[in-house]
């Protein structure tokens, strides 16, 4: 008599895991990724391969020390994107340490310590992020200007990592001809010193829709968060919400005073919107999980990203409003349960 | 064509069709030994009419309905009933169940078979006939199909009757086969149903990718004012609550049934097998069972029920190599079987032999990343991740809140669930620990009923006894206090007539035997002879 | 001054009214709290918490005089049950009053059944049936496995078999899912 496996149902299924979803983001976030290196130099680049390596190995620290299977969890790559997500958020001659320390924040307290993936309430990467933003303003505000690589601007790639390894500015370049203030930053700025969204435009710091160098990286951010809602890694509606909210309460606010308010396009094209609005609200652990919930859940970041770009204490608010947010989904998945087949409507 | 009214969710899945509906229907074996399941049906076991030794002839009732919701169970064949007592029977559990088990004299005599003229008999006596022709829904489930066909009890008038010939699991073809080749009986034995319920319309609903059934029944149902409607392929459409959106655009309540929205629904098989018993007294002795996955021959077999998995298997070629899970059923809600010496029941449809070759392999479980596909998928509009959460932390009370019982376990959740986290056996056992809490605790509450009428009555016979006493001398009170004793002495009396050993070798168990004695005492005290 | 000690007297005198009100009119008749313990209870009857019977047990506990953890058949479950109900921490089965056993059933031997009655008197749900000197047998649906039968059998007739598992009380089981290293 034959002996059979007994394996309960179904027994087809779809070739899918959370390593293929993890992967997809990370192929997603090249575009932009690249777009990025080229305006800004190879220190994007630096701090995503210091940030993957740092990831991994607090990563594989971290399942040794919880007792997890090493090879299972290691290949979800959700490491890794936490460390680019945040690599692509921190200035691009960001010192190590700094690098160093967002990721373990992220990786060590805002995921591990809350149980690994799947049980973190809290973005990681937005952890990371803001960890650093309150303990490091100084460093985390020094951005560059978007020279462009291959401009005698430039900084050469051994430049890079030796200002990035040794905190010393090469001494050909002054501090203030490569950094300046970000478009949010200027804009934010210069409206306090009582000038019009107009006049500020003007700055060279802006291009066509945004920012200069900055609205290419967007470009290429949004063209990747489109490829992950077309292979539904990530669901439409936090995005479409994020921006939605974000447009509207824009919009309100333009067309009540154009002079001191930025417009619309201006505040979805700027900063980290779009590529929060694919790459980070989406974050499917710590969203909300129900249909209607993640239409709320987008729309509330997109609000909060606005209060707190126009009202609030920083220049860009993505990382706030993905958090608090965070805080917001239970309640919000709570009230916006689906109506399950054959429930009375309404 | 007419409007569809489409599902949430479901499920674009693997078909595997071509491999088993290419061939005609092949008539099964005629194994030496049937093995009779009782229980091939949804309610109450059948109550066995045979003894072993008895002679029976083929289409003989063995098994007879016991209550509303039971049905009838027939010999497959003529020949001497060898036992009845428990066998292993195709369930998930692998355990056995009572079985009656024939040795075929190879002759097939039949019973005296007697077709029906039903439209001269009353509803209730035709329905008696289809309950005693062992009529069951042949799609899967196996519910008594003479209860469904009982509009009486409730007021509502029928307004749509639909069969089911979607067949939305991939590799079963048994109802494609069915359609092609017996379409005329199929709506002979519908217009029995029509006959009985009246619906003001007949749906026929049949998935798209089976156009040679779809051409051969809207043949069949020219002129007859039944309706052929194509339905899109997409797991689950076959699913009973899914087809009749589907076609109606009405929604089942949460825990009703079709009857409630005034739909009801039978499989193609079922109406195959009312045919038969109507036009030619034959009662369910056989079924149409796909046999397919790595065996050398698959096909549709027309096999005899309680024939050897393992026989059927054989006739189509045996298994080819590393067969690993043998599953009755489709892949997406099929369970794998312990082994292949069950016997066939009316609820098989089809049995997969599947290597790795067909199935995926196992793979490690991760994390929920609470990603929503399962969302994406679910045909019963659920929150998988969340029922899954609780259901994980066994807390029934939220899984219920998350509506766990509209699940019909599907398993489009686990089938796309990046995690690979076998949900379906979340929910599977969540249900089952709901309804195995819910009889303890019906348990529970007779005990207590039982207990407080035990502590009443013994309070009223104290009572009695007390009021009796009160009458009687204090003198005697106290004679009565000896009769207790007297009492005792009695059952002693009684031990030791019933037991040939001294008396005092009772108590075998040392040192427990004093305390015992006390107990004995006591009890007997209290209780007045 | 004046103001504040009339408008504190007045308010104390609204809220004094309001809890009286109150009280008066959700009095709720009986002790709940019990019925809630007893309904938690297994009803086995068994006695092994030390008093005679589940109520008693439950009008213990809600008295303050016997401790969560002495009933054998509720387990471990019954235990978090009435913990979460009282609001204290649950503990571990107290050893003293049994060990956690699987269900089972009291069947007389009806060979060796003298028909004494002993255990009809014992039976706690009165799920034995027979009269005196006639075989006794026990209504397996109603036997609670109490386990108070078997001691007065003068015999030793009634055995307490396991339940077996059916097609019909087979559950599906708890999923087995590893996601610690094998180590």
């Amino acid at each position: 008599m034959m002996r059979f496996k007994i394996v309960t149902s179904p027994h087809v299924l779809q070739n899918t895991s959370v390593g293929q979803v993890m992967r997809r983001v990370l192929y997603a976030m090249i575009p932009g990724v690249a777009a990025l290196i080229g305006f800004f130099g190879w220190g994007v680049l630096v701090n995503l391969v210091l940030a993957t390596a740092v990831a991994l190995l607090a990563e594989t620290v971290m399942l040794a020390v919880r007792g997890r299977r090493l090879a299972l969890h290691l290949s979800d790559f959700s490491a890794v994107v936490t460390a680019w997500l945040l690599a692509v958020a921190l200035p691009p001659l960001a010192p190590w340490w700094l690098t160093t320390l967002g990721v373990m924040a992220a990786i060590v307290v805002a995921k591990h310590l809350y149980g690994g993936l799947g049980y973190n309430p809290f973005n990681p990467a937005m952890v990371g992020y803001v960890v650093l933003l309150t303990s490091f303003p100084r460093e985390m505000s020094a951005w560059l200007i978007p020279h462009g690589l291959y401009q005698p601007q430039a900084l050469t790639f051994l430049e890079t990592l030796r200002t990035i390894f040794s905190g010393e500015w090469p001494a050909r370049f002054a501090l203030d001809a490569l950094t300046g203030a970000t478009p949010l930053d200027a804009l934010r700025t210069q409206i306090g010193l009582g000038l019009t969204v107009a006049e500020i435009r003007n700055s060279p710091v802006f291009g066509f829709v945004a920012g200069q160098g900055w609205e290419w990286a967007a470009l290429g951010f949004l063209a990747g968060g489109l490829w992950l809602v077309y292979t539904r890694t990530a669901d439409w509606r936090i995005p479409t919400g994020m921006l939605g909210g974000l447009a509207v309460i824009a919009t309100v606010f333009y067309l009540i005073d154009p002079q001191h308010y930025a417009p619309p396009w201006f505040h979805v094209w700027s900063g980290a919107a779009l590529f929060g609005a694919f790459f980070i609200a989406t974050d499917p652990v710590t969203a909300s999980t129900t249909p209607y919930g993640r239409l709320i859940y987008g729309v509330g970041v997109g609000i909060l990203v606005y209060i707190i770009r126009g009202f609030g204490g920083y220049p860009d608010g993505v990382a706030f409003a993905v958090l608090l947010m965070n805080i917001a989904a239970p309640s919000i998945d709570l009230c916006t349960q689906p109506r399950v087949f054959g429930a009375r409507r309404g | 064509m007419s409007r569809l009214f489409p599902f949430h969710g479901g499920l674009k899945t693997v078909r595997h069709k071509t491999e088993s509906n290419r061939q005609p229907i092949q008539p099964g074996p005629l194994p030496r030994r049937l093995t009779v399941p009782l229980r091939q049906h949804i309610g109450a076991i059948a109550k066995a009419l045979v003894q072993v030794g008895d002679s029976v002839l083929k289409g003989q009732m063995i098994g007879q309905a016991d209550g509303y919701i039971s049905a009838a169970v027939h010999a497959p064949t003529s020949g001497v009933v060898v036992a009845v007592d428990t066998r292993p029977v195709p369930h998930p559990s692998g355990l056995p169940d009572l079985c009656v088990v024939i040795d075929s004299d190879g002759e097939n005599r039949w019973i005296e078979r007697q077709p029906v003229v039903y439209r001269a008999l009353h509803p209730s006596e035709l329905r008696n006939i289809l309950r005693n022709a062992g009529i069951v829904g042949l799609g899967g489930a196996a519910f008594p199909s003479a209860v469904k066909l009982n509009l009486s009890g409730q007021d509502q008038h029928l307004e749509t009757l639909i069969l089911n010939g979607a067949e939305c699991e991939p590799w079963i073809t048994c109802d494609d086969r069915l359609m092609r080749e017996r379409a005329a009986g199929i709506i002979a034995g519908l217009h029995v149903m029509v006959h009985l319920l009246e619906p003001r319309e007949v749906l026929i609903g049949i998935e798209d990718d089976k156009p040679e059934a779809i051409a051969a029944m809207s043949e069949m149902c020219a002129g007859t004012g039944y309706a052929v409607r194509s339905v899109p392929t997409r797991y689950p459409s076959g699913s009973v609550k899914q087809l009749v959106k589907l076609l109606t655009g009405k929604e089942t309540p949460v825990e009703g049934l079709p009857i409630d929205v005034g739909v009801q629904c039978f499989n193609v098989a079922t109406a195959y097998t009312i045919h038969r018993a109507i036009d030619h007294g034959e009662p369910v002795i056989s079924r149409v069972v796909t046999v397919t996955g790595h065996v050398s021959r698959p096909g549709n077999l027309d096999a005899l029920l309680g024939t050897p998995f393992a026989e059927l298997i054989e006739q189509c070629g045996g298994y080819r190599e590393k067969v690993e899970r043998l599953i009755m059923g489709g892949p997406m809600m099929g369970f794998a079987l312990h082994s292949d010496e069950v016997p066939l029941t009316k609820a098989a449809n089809c049995i997969l032999a599947a290597s790795a070759e067909e199935l995926t392999p196992t793979r490690p479980v991760a994390p929920c990343i609470r990603c929503g596909a399962c969302v994406e998928v679910c045909p019963a509009n659920l929150l998988p991740q969340q029922l899954y959460w609780h259901a994980r932390a066994k807390e029934f009370d939220k899984a219920q809140d998350y509506h766990l019982f509209s699940c019909i376990e599907c398993g489009c959740c686990s089938a796309v669930c990046p995690s690979h986290i076998p949900l379906v056996q979340y929910y599977r056992y969540a249900k089952n620990e709901i309804w195995a809490q819910e009889k303890e605790k019906q348990k529970a509450e007779l005990a207590r009923q039982r207990h407080q009428a035990r502590l009443e009555r013994l309070e009223r016979e104290k009572q009695e006894r007390e009021a009796k006493l009160r009458q009687k001398s204090p003198a005697r009170t106290a004679k009565a206090e000896d009769s207790g004793a007297g009492g005792k002495l009695d059952i002693q009396t009684a031990v030791a007539q019933a037991k040939p050993q001294p008396l005092s070798l009772i108590p075998s168990h040392e040192g427990t035997g004093e305390s015992e004695g006390e107990k004995t005492d006591q009890s007997l005290g209290k209780q007045d002879v | 001054m004046i103001a504040a000690i009339v408008v504190l007297s007045a308010l104390a005198g609204v809220s004094g009214l309001l809890l009286g009100f109150a009280a008066v009119r959700f009095k709720v008749e009986g002790d709940p709290i019990v019925d809630k313990i007893d309904a938690i209870l297994p009803q086995t009857q068994c006695g092994q918490c030390g008093y005679p019977g589940c109520r008693p047990y439950a009008e213990a506990i809600a008295a303050g005089e016997a401790d969560i953890n002495q009933c054998p058949p509720g387990g471990e479950n019954g235990i978090v049950a009435l913990a979460d109900l009282l609001g204290r921490d649950p503990k571990p089965l107290s050893t003293e009053h049994g060990v956690v056993k699987p269900k089972m059933l009291a069947v007389v031997d009806e060979q060796n059944c003298i028909g004494c009655t002993l255990c009809i008197q014992a039976c706690p749900v009165d799920a034995i049936l027979g009269a005196a000197k006639h075989m006794h047998t026990v209504i397996a649906s109603e036997c609670t496995g109490c386990e108070l039968c078997v001691a007065p059998c003068p015999v030793d007739c009634i055995d307490m078999v396991p339940i077996t598992q059916t097609i019909t009380t087979w559950k599906w089981t708890y999923p087995v899912v590893t996601t610690k290293a094998a180590a």
